[in-house]
């Protein structure tokens, strides 16, 4: 078999397209850009119960995404769970008493960390840890309150 | 009852044996790689027969898979409520475990089996012997190239099918049933890691895929029956071997990335 300009042609299209297919996985399908937040700074907050929350999961202000979780670990000293996130550069001017709290998106999906800022005017900077949290919602734990206080209630009111 | 064993006693030594031989067969190969490399035209033909001439097929069935698990996510999804959440299961079945397999599986019937007979009958006709004749090493000349250009059209492949695929779930998803376009690329982002899903689910997958249905497809046409007889079942036994080894292998690959 001799070598074609048509094969030449063919072989070259083929390893184009397949180098494009896998940019296409590489930008589109798996966002390269989400992952790539090595600048920015590093908080810490400390938590009762981080529930589900793991690394890389979203950090959000106002439900938009500004940094990731890059560490989740035990503090023994404090007996609490401490997050610590990377948010990115371009959100610097965050106040220094911002709360955060764990909030899951939608009834099953997956949990992220929210933070909502407060009113000082010295801002966050690497290092701090957030004075101000509130821990993940266990459901099981919501749902034996909520039998608790019904049975409670419900034996009081037999109560004559 | 000694017939009985016999029997066994045969067909396990011919087991290890082809197994032995295979394995010297690799060694070989890998031993004579670098002529591939001074002569590229012959892997640039191979690729041509390998790669571009499995593309119709590959891209087809792409986009079947794709369209056919946009509307199954659908269906399952809705029910839940959650049908934005159908690119992430579209892009996570492809990239992580169909695309790779389902290439190498029609790799394996597209490709596999022509070069098996096409080497098969090389033998038959004894052209490889006139090979050998002329001096020249059939192993380096025939199979050598051909390793190559498998190896290296597999990825390309894998990695078509499933662009491809996420396309046709797009397309089944967001333009037929009418998910959210901005929620459907968002969650697949955000499930999708690229070194955890797109390197080594399509490429570390499909190179290893790629590497094993060349090899045994490679074998069995080299150390085929050279009759008529011998070339197609030589063929059948490319087909056969090299799709339960993808599946196999995919199960194994799977257990060491995905825990």
């Amino acid at each position: 078999m001799k070598i074609t300009r048509t094969m030449e042609v063919g072989v070259g299209l083929f390893v184009s397209l397949g180098l494009a297919a896998l940019l296409m996985l590489a930008l589109k399908v798996a966002n390269i850009s989400a992952m790539a937040v090595t600048e920015g700074y590093l908080v810490t907050a400390h938590f009762d119960n981080i529930g589900k929350l793991g690394i890389r999961s979203p950090v959000k202000m106002s439900g938009v995404v500004v940094g990731r979780v890059t560490r989740v670990d035990y503090d023994v000293d404090r007996g609490q769970a401490v997050v610590e996130m990377r948010i990115e550069k371009r959100f610097s001017h965050i106040p220094r008493d911002t709360s955060a709290s764990i909030y899951t998106a939608g009834l099953l999906g997956e949990q992220y960390l929210s933070l909502d800022p407060g009113g000082e005017e010295t801002f966050l900077k690497q290092g701090d840890d957030l004075p101000l949290t509130q821990s993940a919602v266990i459901l099981e734990r919501t749902i034996q309150q909520f039998l608790y206080s019904k049975t409670v209630q419900g034996n009081g009111k037999k109560k004559p | 009852m000694t017939e009985l064993f016999a029997r066994i006693g045969r067909s396990s030594l011919s087991i290890f044996e082809r197994l032995g031989n295979g394995t010297l067969f690799l060694f070989q190969i890998l031993m004579g790689l670098g002529f591939g490399f001074k002569r590229p035209t012959l892997v640039l033909l191979q690729i041509w027969a390998v790669g571009v001439r499995s593309l119709s097929i590959i891209m087809v069935s792409g986009a079947f898979v794709g369209m056919v698990l946009g509307l199954q996510g659908y269906n399952t999804l809705v029910t839940y409520g959650s049908e934005e959440s159908l690119g992430a299961l579209v892009a996570l079945s492809l990239i992580r475990e169909l695309g790779p397999v389902l290439t190498a599986l029609l790799f394996a019937g597209r490709a596999g089996s022509a070069l098996t007979a096409e080497i098969g009958l090389m033998k038959a006709t004894e052209q490889l012997a006139a090979l050998e004749m002329m001096g020249v090493d059939p192993l380096q000349r025939i199979v050598v190239p051909r390793f190559i250009a498998g190896l290296f059209a597999m990825p390309l492949l894998a990695a078509i099918f499933t662009a491809i695929g996420i396309l046709g779930g797009y397309f089944c998803g967001v333009g037929l049933l009418g998910v959210d376009a901005g929620a459907f690329w968002s969650l697949m982002q955000q499930h999708i890691d690229l070194i955890d899903d797109v390197m080594q689910g399509v490429v570390i997958k499909s190179i290893a895929f790629g590497f094993v249905v060349t090899w045994i497809a490679l074998y069995e046409g080299y150390a085929s029956l050279p009759t008529s007889e011998g070339v197609s079942q030589a063929t059948t036994r490319t087909v056969v071997n090299a799709s339960l080894a993808v599946l196999a292998l995919d199960f194994v690959l799977t257990g060491l990335m995905f825990h």
